[in-house]
């Protein structure tokens, strides 16, 4: 058995993680340690286990070797630790996965409500504080139906930041919106970055890597292949991989 | 050849459809065997020659009726959509009521009767149904759930009662449970007997349609909700089914209508529903048909009632649709 390890300074910790979908080994070996406050920006080509990563991470998948940590508590079979966890692990999906049943502010107070068990009151007056730092306080009492796809986004980040987590994972939020409104949500992101929040974004795009990341980790094959500070990666990747999938990412 | 003719005399072309289908109707009502007898009820004057050409007075009034269908056709094309569905109402109504009236019906025999029938026989019947029909929603729940589940045993458990269920025939549902239990030594009343026998069958068909409307929700919905830290059966109480319930809501509609009318198949153990009564009562005075009749239209009343409250939550639950 792996000794249990020092977690000084880490947020997240992955030791020896592997998961395999069947026959497909998604993760292979996963070796990674995250401070506090650090910003992480995985990127990789299509199919080499990014998603699968974070969502490792909350336990929306469960790895089958490895150990995890998140916050020091060890996630294995146990769903209520697992559940303990998430409330502290905010995530943003590429499809928003707002409830379309719900209104803007429901979605927001759905889980303080229910899970932190807060008054209905309180609720709404941290979804009010939250929809204002996405800018869309006006939209509360709409359905996500009426929203634009920035406008959903910036609410899916709103709606994880009310549980007032730790830790926030992306996976790919900009992936699905049309280019104009890329922008208004990947600010978001900065100002998010800028509050001292610990961020694991799935995201190709090295602007916004090269401004907030304090680390890039580049994926391929189930393998974290390399990692560097922004800078580095982006001008010298060390590997042929990554400097092949940067010359795709530019053209 | 003749779609040129259509478009080069659309006027004409029309004219001469119009007028075959009128040709159509009139040759199909005929051969149908359609009695001339309204005629002469009407004007008594052409009774003796309706008399003595019967092949052409059947004639003569199949054309009549297919052209009364042609004026009403017209003259209800002048209406709004709205009035024209009032007006094939109405019409329709009158007919079946006539279709009754021809049957020559006592109708102080209903009135006499119709008291019990709703006091005894619809109570009955509802309370039944109502029963039957919130048990079966918890079967169905139940079963849906478990038929979406990873451990084996509970979806064997599922599968085998859904298969066993609606494979068998209520009817027999209904005598095994009444005759089979007290075998084994539980003796059940008529009444819960019927309770148990619909709610069985219901729950059965209705796993399906759980199932399917659950299944309908994207996967992201679970793993949004999952994600905030919703335990598993908070995001299928909060998140899943009141999305699924709108794909749940018509077809299980559809049951609760099917399954009030089904409800009559108890009377076969001896409950005192709507249709035990409309067999029971017309006996003493051999006016069965009075009664049958009586009791079909209060079934149709109680589903129109359901159909009506079924409208209602679907506008409920469709709200969060509109754009
Ligand atoms: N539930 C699943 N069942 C089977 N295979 C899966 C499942 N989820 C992911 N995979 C496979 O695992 C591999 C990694 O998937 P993952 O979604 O993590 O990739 P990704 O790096 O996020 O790719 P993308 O950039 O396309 O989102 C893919 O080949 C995918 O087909
Ligand atoms: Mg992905």
């Amino acid at each position: 058995m792996n000794p249990v390890p020092a977690m000084q300074n880490s947020e997240i910790l992955l030791r020896g993680v592997h998961k395999w979908f069947g026959q497909f080994h998604a993760l292979n070996d996963i070796n990674l340690s995250i401070a506090p406050r650090e910003k992480v920006v995985i990127c990789g080509p299509s199919g080499s286990g990014k998603s699968t990563l974070i969502r490792c991470v909350n336990r929306l998948e469960a790895h089958q070797e490895g150990h995890i940590f998140v916050g020091g508590v060890e996630l294995d079979h146990d769903e209520r630790k697992a559940d303990l966890t998430r409330r502290g692990v905010g995530m943003v999906f590429q499809q928003f996965n707002l409830f379309p049943h719900l209104t803007i502010l429901e979605n927001c107070i759905l889980a303080p409500m229910w899970v932190k068990k807060l008054p209905r009151k309180d609720a709404v007056d941290i979804a009010m504080t939250f929809l204002e730092r996405v800018k869309i306080p006006e939209q509360a009492h709409k359905y996500p139906g009426q929203l634009s796809g920035g406008q959903q986004q910036r609410v899916a980040i709103a709606r994880a930041l009310c549980m007032n987590p730790k830790v926030m994972l992306f996976d790919e939020p900009t992936s699905a919106l049309d280019p104009e409104m890329v922008k208004e949500v990947l600010d978001t992101m900065v100002e998010l970055a800028g509050g001292g929040m610990t961020m694991v974004c799935v995201t190709h795009e090295m602007g916004f890597a090269r401004q907030v990341a304090d680390r890039v980790i580049f994926m391929d094959r189930g393998q974290i292949v390399e990692e560097g500070t922004p800078d580095d990666f982006f001008a010298r990747p060390k590997t042929d991989r990554a400097a092949l999938f940067l010359s795709q990412l530019l053209h | 050849m003749i779609s040129r003719l259509i478009l080069t005399y659309p006027e004409g072309a029309r004219r001469t459809g119009i007028a075959f289908v009128l040709c159509l109707i009139t040759l199909g009502l005929y051969a149908l065997g359609i009695s001339s007898a309204w005629i002469g009820y009407l004007v008594p004057a052409t009774s003796g020659w309706l008399a003595d050409n019967p092949a052409l007075g059947r004639f003569f009034a199949a054309g009549m009726i297919a052209l009364i269908l042609a004026a009403n056709w017209m003259a209800l094309r002048q209406l709004t959509r709205r009035q024209q569905i009032v007006g094939v109402w109405i019409e329709l109504f009158a007919l079946l009521m006539l279709f009754f009236y021809s049957f020559n019906l006592s109708l102080p025999f209903i009135a006499k009767k119709i008291g019990f029938m709703v006091s005894q026989g619809v109570v009955t019947t509802l309370y039944i149904s109502a029963i039957s029909i919130a048990i079966a929603t918890l079967i169905a729940l139940t079963g849906a759930i478990a038929k979406l589940s990873k451990n084996g045993v509970i979806y064997g458990l599922a599968t085998f009662y859904t298969s066993l269920f609606r494979g068998l025939p209520l009817l027999m549902q209904i005598y095994i449970i009444y005759l089979g239990l007290p075998q084994v030594g539980y003796v059940i009343g008529a009444i819960p007997a019927g309770i148990l026998a619909l709610s069985l069958c219901y729950g059965a068909y209705m796993t399906e349609i759980f199932r399917a409307g659950i299944e309908s929700i994207p996967r992201g919905q679970s793993e949004g909700a999952t994600a905030l830290g919703l335990s598993s059966s908070q995001t299928m109480g909060l998140v899943i089914l009141p999305q699924a319930m709108r794909v749940i809501i018509p077809p299980t509609g559809n049951q609760f209508i099917a399954m009030l009318k089904d409800s009559s198949l108890v009377s076969v153990v001896g409950v005192w529903e709507i249709m035990y009564l409309a067999r029971t009562q017309g006996q003493t005075e051999f006016r069965h048909i009075e009664m049958l009749i009586t009791a079909s239209m209060i079934y149709w009343i109680l589903s129109i009632g359901l159909e009506f409250l079924q409208s209602r939550i679907e506008e409920r639950f469709g709200r969060f649709n509109v754009r």
